[in-house]
């Protein structure tokens, strides 16, 4: 999509140059024009990678801003590696649960056969849902499975107490959070991966079936090579969705041992002395992030490929 | 031809999604209409009054509105010139831009602030210590991936080197041509990018919460860990709002990568 909209800049672009040189080239038309991208550049360094270069400063400096590793020594320990774990077990579960769930949720409203209200209706919820998020969702779980929830006390008066029964499930637990974390991931996923379930032609099915391949070497060969690429991306961008996610889980839960819990810790409670060490925890995000974003380029480029 | 019949296992996972979606809304509306004291169990528009006359309620949301057109107002003031500059002359530096759009995957909002808040501890109190400065100019930041995706695609649809030329042959001047010719034609994308910055404005609460500002977001947390029902009020509310707007986003144009920015902001 991103490639052939290019490939027409250039073409326009090649073309008004060609038949009317003098407007392309004429810089004295237009001479504070390089000027004129300057204020997005300084505004995006002042209040962008300035501040992320310093939160990577700061990661490796103590109380006196003298150079240290002490800070990244201390990531790897107790409670810091933990919440690492945490956050990341968390955007593990979310991320695979989310593809897959979201995987053949897209495809049932996209297939042959099922009406396309149900698509439209459920690509246009999507979009609203990918936005839902932080504290109203949170509340909407604590109203569904929290101690007072509507499913909750439904499965009370059935006979089946949550609280008791199964104390691991609470809506303020691990689990509890990867079943709100859902209802924004579920959504990014179907509408990440709808356009390249439609990048999966008709005629290619036909094809193979007129070649006499059955329904699972159809998938086999063709369709779960040309969606690969697009879902490795969906789960990469799906991860850093729920790694990254802070209000949510501090609504459900602010006592749950996650890394963007311990970061904000910090700066509402005062939990932590050294400022550095929230720097560095942060810093920390910001390498898993970057190893994921570095993955996932590729992937995309490759996705690309078939979503024409 | 023979339509093809619905597949059984589509019904199931179209249902079984539809049940999880619906859930959460359904019970929030559930909480919303009940009376905080035992014994009446359903309905009441209690909770509703509660939210109208609550002083704090109207305060923040006022915030958080102004804030959202402030907001708006700067990050199209930015991001709309040096886009069309881009398309128009420095077409090289589009990779940057996009390079630029998924910067904050990497920095999210919780990263973010710990930077925002060390680089500009030392800035005097109305920028640190208001959200219409501090919290403006963070928000700005994050709504760039979402403007940057979509006026591109605005700018991607229209020539705008036939326009500009046309433009400047007539005799017009550049804040003319940019106001008059330029502006006009982007509008939908530009409406669009708009309401999703709303969205995410009124929405946000991780850098509002570590900065210590009273937002509308900051205020339902606050009901939510106060007062039960009267927050299924609000957060129906707050669902609202963001239905809303993303509504006006789709009834202004469905342009593509309108809603392509990468990863939503609010979490």
């Amino acid at each position: 999509m991103a490639d052939e909209g290019r490939r027409v800049g250039i073409a326009t672009e090649a073309a008004s140059g060609a038949l009317r040189p003098g407007i392309l080239s004429g810089r004295r038309r237009l001479p504070v024009a390089g000027l004129a991208t300057l204020p997005f550049f300084v505004y995006a360094t002042a209040f962008l990678f300035v501040p992320a270069f310093s939160v990577m400063v700061g990661a490796f400096q103590d109380k006196a801003d003298h150079a240290t590793f002490s800070n990244i020594r201390l990531l790897f320990h107790h409670p810091y590696i933990d919440a690492y774990w945490g956050s990341i077990r968390i955007s593990l579960i979310t991320a695979a649960l989310g593809c897959v769930i979201g995987l053949f949720v897209a495809y049932a409203a996209i297939r042959d056969g099922t009406p396309r209200w149900i698509r439209s209706t459920l690509t246009t919820f999507s979009g609203v849902a990918a936005n839902f998020g932080g504290i109203p969702l949170a509340f909407a779980f604590i109203a569904t499975l929290g101690p007072l929830g509507v499913v909750t006390t439904w499965l009370r008066s059935r006979g089946w107490d949550i609280t008791y029964q199964t104390p691991h499930f609470q809506i303020s637990s691990e689990r509890g959070i990867e079943v709100a974390y859902m209802y924004f991931q579920l959504p990014l996923m179907i509408l990440v991966i709808a356009p390249a379930i439609d990048g999966l032609k008709r005629e290619w099915r036909e094809a193979a079936a007129n070649l006499g391949a059955k329904q699972w070497q159809f998938w086999r060969h063709i369709g779960i090579p040309v969606l690969m690429p697009s879902f490795l991306g969906a789960f990469i961008l799906l991860f850093g969705n729920a790694f990254a996610a802070y209000a949510t889980a501090y609504s459900l839960d602010n006592g749950i041992n996650i890394i963007p819990i311990l970061i904000g810790d910090y700066y509402t409670g005062n939990v932590l002395n050294n400022p550095h060490i929230a720097q560095a925890l942060a810093f920390g995000m910001f390498v898993v992030l970057a190893v994921m974003m570095v993955l996932y380029i590729p992937l995309q480029r490759r996705a690309a490929r078939w979503a024409r | 031809m023979k339509r093809p019949r619905m597949s059984p296992s589509a019904y199931v996972w179209l249902l079984l999604a539809a049940v999880y979606f619906i859930l959460p809304l359904y019970s929030t509306l559930d909480f919303s209409l009940k009376e905080n004291k035992a014994g009446t169990p359903c309905c009441t528009l209690h909770n509703y009054g509660w939210v109208i006359h609550n002083g704090d309620f109207w305060h923040t949301i006022k915030i958080s509105f102004i804030l959202a057109l402030e907001t708006i107002v700067i990050s199209l003031a930015l991001f709309v010139p040096t886009i069309y500059l881009v398309h128009l002359r420095f077409p090289k530096l589009r990779p940057v831009l996009a390079f630029m759009a998924l910067v904050p995957f990497v920095v999210p909002p919780i990263v973010m602030v710990v930077g925002l808040l060390k680089t500009f501890k030392w800035t005097p109190n109305w920028y640190f210590g208001t959200p219409w400065g501090f919290l403006a100019t963070a928000y700005v930041i994050l709504a760039f991936p979402y403007m940057y995706f979509s006026l591109d695609a605005g700018f991607r649809a229209i020539d705008v080197h036939t326009l500009t030329e046309a433009s400047q042959n007539l005799g017009a001047r550049w804040t003319t041509t940019l106001f008059r010719v330029i502006l006009p034609n982007i509008r939908a994308a530009a409406l669009a990018a708009s309401f999703l910055t709303l969205a995410i404005v009124m929405g946000e609460f991780t850098i509002a919460n570590l900065a210590a500002f009273h937002t509308f977001p900051i205020f339902l947390q606050y009901v939510n860990e106060s007062q039960g029902f009267p927050a299924g009020a609000l957060t129906l509310l707050s669902f609202l709002i963001t239905w809303a707007a993303m509504l006006s986003l789709l009834l202004v144009g469905r342009k593509r990568g309108a809603r392509g920015a990468i990863v939503p902001a609010t979490r």
